[in-house]
């Protein structure tokens, strides 16, 4: 079947199975940040905006996404940077393979609550699973990039 | 202890592959090889033994895209071991690429090779195989002498005289001991003996097994793999294919996390072999499906101590038994099982007057175990620091206060240890640091919270090594170039640890000059010295001391240079990192002049290898406390902190050594209170996929705080000991104590479900 979808702004138009994902959809088109985890929907990192909320692309048919806005890290770059630095200065990307999943979700997050208490960053990142980190960095990192953020009075 | 200012080393520095990883840029296998290469799929066995009678493949063949399919009769009849060790490994070569007698559920029966996944999926399920259906054995307690045997085949081979009998179902089997165990244990106050059991736990690092192959521009075979072990790996393929080393090129991309499962050769076999078999390039990524019931979990293993002990707490003899599961093949068995008493036993030094240790490591029809953060080790700690617990709470003195009476201290020699010395000790230190950070004297008694809840806290210590001694070899090469920058290149492999930022910073300390300068290559078997690979803590350990010899190697050879080019003596040049200066003249030749007059009608390569081996494994050493909330109704235990005080030496890098005390605290309550590798009666996998087995979120960790005390290793690079695999050992011993002090049963199994403890409160309250 023919679909039509926008890719980071890009509209693609692609001729696709009927039972492709839209991760595999994804990547195939060099979204290479979107990365596969698990086959349950458990794991966040696939995690991608459609029409700027977040959604697991494993979970979603590449069809349903036909007339959708979709962006995956590739395209939020520059919004990424802002906040990954502090991440890095604690250690916490480790083998980095969660990492886009868990970028996309903190970019969905701090659009929804730009100031989130540790709780609600908690609640918000719960099914983005990290084995190396043990999640504190992830959280501290978090943290020093929204006291930046107060500091330059942003917040 | 010294005390030193450095410029790189014991710095909070960034990854060096951090904003790539974070940004998401391509750099993991499947985002840098062709998309076109043939996809492979393992068919895999539904029985957990058996025979294969008859495979008919005649249709699936036909299924449009389906290039190759082999099965048993196909393979080379070589066996081997994928256990990445060094030659002559300990474990058993039990394995074939594929073997007609199949040993656990999910045991390669056929390769199946397809333009797309879509295609072998398909010829799959059109196989046809009848089996020869045999009874298993799944019980590992009943495996030894069982006449069920799951290697009967005559060309089993050990490489290493190691206990193994495999007409017995015995992987390995040995004794050691110091002193009359017997005789003090008679003398003691009181004896206590329990059993305790911790089951498989998988890695479940995000990036599951995946390997690409193809054939180079030379015709050799070369193989991309997330592995830790790119030199064991080339070594594994040319015995498994039979073709010589210098037809095989290993590399490895950046890894999606490893924790020792990539330390096996778990999937490298079959796309080398549909590679060498079509020439084509190849590509097998599993599944997580696969990666949680064909990998390489943790060794469940059975800990029968015997201690014995004064009424004033004094630990004066301990006896050990474990029995280990090697699951269907032998890889790792010999050795992860020898962690559980030398890597707990030596931690009560202190009063120690005799200790034996036994084990038995046995063949089962299950999954086979492999190498785990902790190795052994995790299990041998959860026992006897669950032990220990147990004695401190019988002889009503606190936990913290025996421990600081019995535990090994800087300058004893540990008789459990290979006799070894603790040259670098803080951990009473980390014990007193901890106890006052935790405020253990407010948070250990049990606190009714109302509503059936307590609240209360447990306690543990560890130990690890750096590095096998005389066994690890790491080697650095190090390259100057004509800006007066560095090149690294090593064969240990950052699985997302930061072993190539941390060495960079060893080389930068050394060189004088900005971890920026130095640019770090790993790791590849045509392009690297050689390293026996990221393992058994031995990187920061054993590969830094490689960079730190290597970079002493180059600076002469810069002070050599530089001598010839002013006409003067060797002798006379210091090296000051940016330049070199002749004494006495005071004249200096700067670091890109001597980078440019290397390559200009010159003899001297201005670049330097070295290797590093050690004759000994200094421990790190750590305690933990933990502070947990259960309520009575549910049995859930919700863990409110979790604080630890490491001794990793001199930390490398700080905030790259917090995150791995941190993450290792996290696997630990997750195998501690949900993880759990599970079989069914006939042998069948039950969490196969992350809805059943559980690893911890976010939200179940509680807060976590790492500190350090710092020793000063001599042996090591700038001090420092090794740091990845200790902190995964103290979280289950420290949560099963916190455990009993909530409701009075200690739970000697793991891991210790809200299930298990809502029916052991069920029990307690009817007897």
């Amino acid at each position: 079947m023919e679909i039509k979808i926008t890719v980071n702004g890009k509209t693609i138009t692609d001729h696709i199975d009927a039972d492709l994902l839209l991760i595999d959809f994804l990547r195939a088109h060099g979204c290479y940040s979107v990365k596969r985890g698990c086959e349950t929907s458990n794991c966040g990192l696939c995690t991608v905006l459609m029409d700027g909320k977040p959604i697991l692309s494993c979970s979603l048919l590449a069809a349903r996404g036909a007339g959708h806005r979709i962006q995956t890290l590739e395209g939020l770059q520059q919004e990424a940077a802002d906040f990954v630095g502090f991440i890095a200065d604690q250690g916490a990307d480790q083998c980095g393979f969660c990492n886009p999943g868990f970028v996309m979700n903190t970019i969905a997050l701090l659009r929804e609550n730009p100031d989130p208490t540790d709780d609600e960053i908690r609640a918000y990142l719960a099914g983005n699973l990290c084995r190396c980190s043990g999640y504190e960095g992830q959280l501290r990192g978090i943290r020093a990039y929204l006291n930046s953020r107060k500091r330059e009075g942003k917040l | 202890m010294e005390h030193r200012t450095y410029q790189s080393v014991n710095q909070p520095v960034r990854k060096k592959d951090a904003m790539q990883l974070l940004l998401g840029k391509p750099v993991y296998l499947d985002d840098i090889t062709p998309g076109n290469a043939l996809v492979v799929k393992i068919m895999r066995s539904p029985h957990a033994n058996a025979i294969v009678k008859e495979i008919n493949s005649s249709i699936a063949k036909k299924v449009p895209g389906v290039e190759a399919i082999y099965t048993w009769e196909d393979v080379p009849q070589t066996r081997f071991a994928i256990a990445g060790q060094t030659y002559p490994e300990p474990s058993p070569y039990d394995r074939l690429i594929l073997d007609r007698h199949v040993r656990f559920v999910g045991d390669a029966v056929a390769i199946v090779a397809a333009e797309t996944e879509k295609a072998a999926l398909k010829a799959m399920s059109l196989i046809r195989v009848t089996y020869d259906v045999l009874e298993p054995i799944l019980d590992f307690r009943k495996a030894k002498d069982n006449p069920i045997v799951v290697h009967p085949e005559e060309d089993w081979f050990p490489p290493c005289p190691v206990g193994g009998d495999n007409h017995r179902n015995l992987v390995a089997s040995e004794e050691d001991s110091d002193g009359d165990v017997d005789a003090v244990l008679e003398d003691c106050d009181l004896v206590l003996e329990h059993t305790y059991h911790t089951k498989a736990f998988s890695q479940t690092m995000m990036e599951t097994f995946r390997t690409y192959t193809e054939f180079d521009r030379y015709g050799r075979l070369h193989v991309i793999s997330s592995t830790q072990i790119v030199f064991h790996c080339r070594r594994i393929l040319s015995r498994a294919l039979g073709i010589p080393k210098s037809q095989i090129r290993v590399e490895k991309p950046r890894i999606g996390g490893g924790f020792g499962a990539k330390q096996t050769a778990v999937c490298e076999v079959y796309p080398a072999f549909v590679t060498l078999k079509t020439g084509r390039p190849a590509k097998l990524i599993y599944t997580r499906e696969e990666s949680q019931i064909a990998g390489s979990p943790r060794h469940e293993m059975e800990i029968r101590i015997r201690l014995g002990a004064n009424r004033d707490g004094t630990i004066r003899a301990l006896d050990f038994y474990t029995l280990s599961n090697s699951g269907a093949y032998g890889e790792h068995g010999p050795t992860t099982v020898g962690l559980s008493g030398h890597k707990a036993i030596p931690l009560y030094t202190g009063g120690l007057e005799a200790y034996r240790f036994c084990y038995d490591v046995v063949y089962t029809n299950l999954q086979a175990a492999g190498a785990y953060r902790g190795y052994g080790a995790t299990q041998g700690i959860f026992a006897l620091e669950s032990m220990v617990n147990e004695l401190a709470e019988k002889l009503g003195i606190d936990p913290t206060v025996i421990r600081d009476k019995n535990m090994v201290r800087e300058g004893m020699q540990m008789p459990a240890y290979y006799h070894e010395m603790a040259n670098a000790c803080a951990l009473d230190r980390c014990m007193e640091h901890c106890r006052k950070m935790f405020s253990w004297e407010e948070k250990y008694p049990v606190r009714d919270m109302g509503n059936g809840k307590v609240r209360t806290a447990g306690v543990a210590m560890a130990m690890q090594g750096s590095c096998i001694s005389h066994v690890d070899v790491g080697s650095a090469t190090i390259k100057l170039s004509e800006d007066g920058t560095y090149n690294l290149l090593i064969g240990a492999a950052d699985m997302g640890t930061g072993c190539d930022t941390i060495l960079a910073q060893m080389a930068a300390e050394c060189m004088e000059c900005s971890v920026d300068d130095i640019a770090v290559f790993g790791a590849d078997t045509d392009a690297s010295p050689y390293d026996s690979g990221s393992y058994a803590s031995s990187t920061t350990y054993i590969t830094g001391k490689a960079v730190e010899k290597a970079c002493e190697e180059l600076k002469q050879k810069i002070c050599s240079i530089a001598a010839e080019m002013l006409g003067c003596a060797e002798e006379e040049m210091a090296f000051e990192g940016k330049h070199v200066r002749r004494a006495g003249t005071g004249q200096t030749v700067s670091l890109g002049d001597i980078a440019y007059k290397s390559q200009v009608f010159n003899t001297k390569a201005a670049e330097a290898t070295a290797s590093h081996s050690s004759p000994i494994s200094p421990p790190p050493y750590m305690v933990g406390m933990v502070e947990i909330e259960l309520d009575k109704k549910t049995g859930l235990v919700t863990v409110l902190d979790y604080m630890a005080v490491v001794d990793c030496g001199i930390p490398i890098n700080p905030a790259l050594a917090r995150i791995q005390a941190e993450g290792g605290i996290v696997q630990g309550i997750g195998h501690t209170l949900m993880e759990d590798v599970r079989y069914n009666d006939r042998g069948r996998p039950i969490g196969s996929s992350f809805l059943q087995y559980k690893i911890p979120t976010r939200l179940d960790m509680g807060n976590l705080r790492v500190e350090f005390e710092h020793s000063y290793e001599p042996t090591g690079p700038f001090g420092a000991k090794s740091i990845g695999e200790i902190v995964i050992n103290t979280p289950a011993p420290a949560l099963a104590h916190a455990i009993y002090r909530a409701i009075g049963v200690w739970h000697r199994e793991l891991p210790i479900t809200p299930e298990k403890i809502a029916m052991s409160l069920a029990e307690h309250a009817d007897k």
